[in-house]
């Protein structure tokens, strides 16, 4: 019960893990592409989350890495928010031709490739 | 500086409303549903940087996540037929192979974050409380600034992606490619 009570860093870490899965699960079961590319916006928000609870944990510690100027994680995670930005415009401009040509949006239906 | 106030309880509420939120992304059928769900979670892990001290993140969060992306994928839902894709079969063929996998992975997550060495787990607190009024300046000045700017050739070439990604996006968006 103590340990469920002092919230530390560990604990935004398996929320990030239950979340991380979660887009794992909807990535690789859901038919639906705009789901898919969803799930993978729920992955990318549980590595941002990931890296600012790093950046909290590295602000209490002592060090040329540490100090409170510690503040590389939530920089990385705004690089990651822009990646995230790229990658849903890309997604959905590839989606949008897609649908025009196969009128579909389901992923097993892409085979196209498939041998 | 205040102390944070009730953390425990203000954690727990925001982790729960995230996971039943990214459970509601992946199980509806209707599109909109899940992007409604997506917001939700999105927004409850805004809360969550402004505990971690993150300010800057969680406005970036808000405005650009929740704000911008989010408009985008309901635009896209509205572009393409929901209707019929809600009226079929939802899950693949391959789903047991899916959820074996994230198994294996929660598995590995699991034995990660419960190894303990001399009796404490690999990720301790950091117990310093940190004011939140400089976040923003210090983040600039990581980003843009001439002397200590340490990610300022990477924000350039963020911004030039961002480019890339747009003329990407309106040529995959024309008429006949």
């Amino acid at each position: 019960m103590e340990a469920m009570l002092h919230i530390t860093t560990l604990h935004y870490l398996v929320l990030g893990a239950a979340l991380f899965l979660l887009g794992v699960i909807g990535v690789l079961t859901r038919r639906n592409v705009v789901i898919v590319l969803m799930s993978i916006e729920l992955i990318l928000n549980a590595v941002n989350l990931n890296l600012v609870a790093f950046s909290r944990y590295w602000q209490g510690m002592p060090g040329h890495l540490g100090g409170p100027g510690a503040l590389h994680g939530q920089v990385f995670a705004i690089f990651v928010i822009t990646d995230a930005a790229a990658e849903a415009a890309v997604g959905l401009g590839i989606l949008i031709a897609f649908f025009r040509n196969k009128e579909t949006v389901n992923v097993d239906e892409v085979n196209l490739l498939k041998w | 500086m205040n102390p944070p106030v009730a953390t425990p309880f203000f954690f727990y509420l925001l982790a729960t409303t995230m996971i039943v939120g990214g459970i509601l992304v992946i199980t509806r059928k209707n599109a909109v549903h899940s992007a409604l769900a997506l917001i939700t979670t999105l927004l409850a892990q805004a809360a969550l940087y402004l505990m971690l001290y993150a300010p800057f993140v969680a406005g970036v969060q808000i405005i650009l996540y929740a704000g911008g992306i989010m408009v985008l994928f309901l635009f896209v839902i509205m572009l393409i037929s929901i209707e019929r894709a809600a009226k079929e079969r939802q899950f693949n063929k391959q789903w047991l192979v899916g959820i074996a996998a994230a198994a294996a992975l929660g598995g590995l997550f699991i034995a990660i974050y419960t190894t303990t060495t001399k009796g404490k787990t690999l990720f301790p607190e950091g117990q310093v409380s940190y004011g939140e009024s400089q976040n923003t300046q210090a983040i600039a000045a990581l980003l843009f600034d001439r002397v200590h700017g340490t990610y300022m050739f990477a924000f350039e070439i963020a911004s030039l992606l961002l480019l890339v990604a747009i003329i990407g996006a309106v040529v995959m968006a024309k008429k006949r490619i």
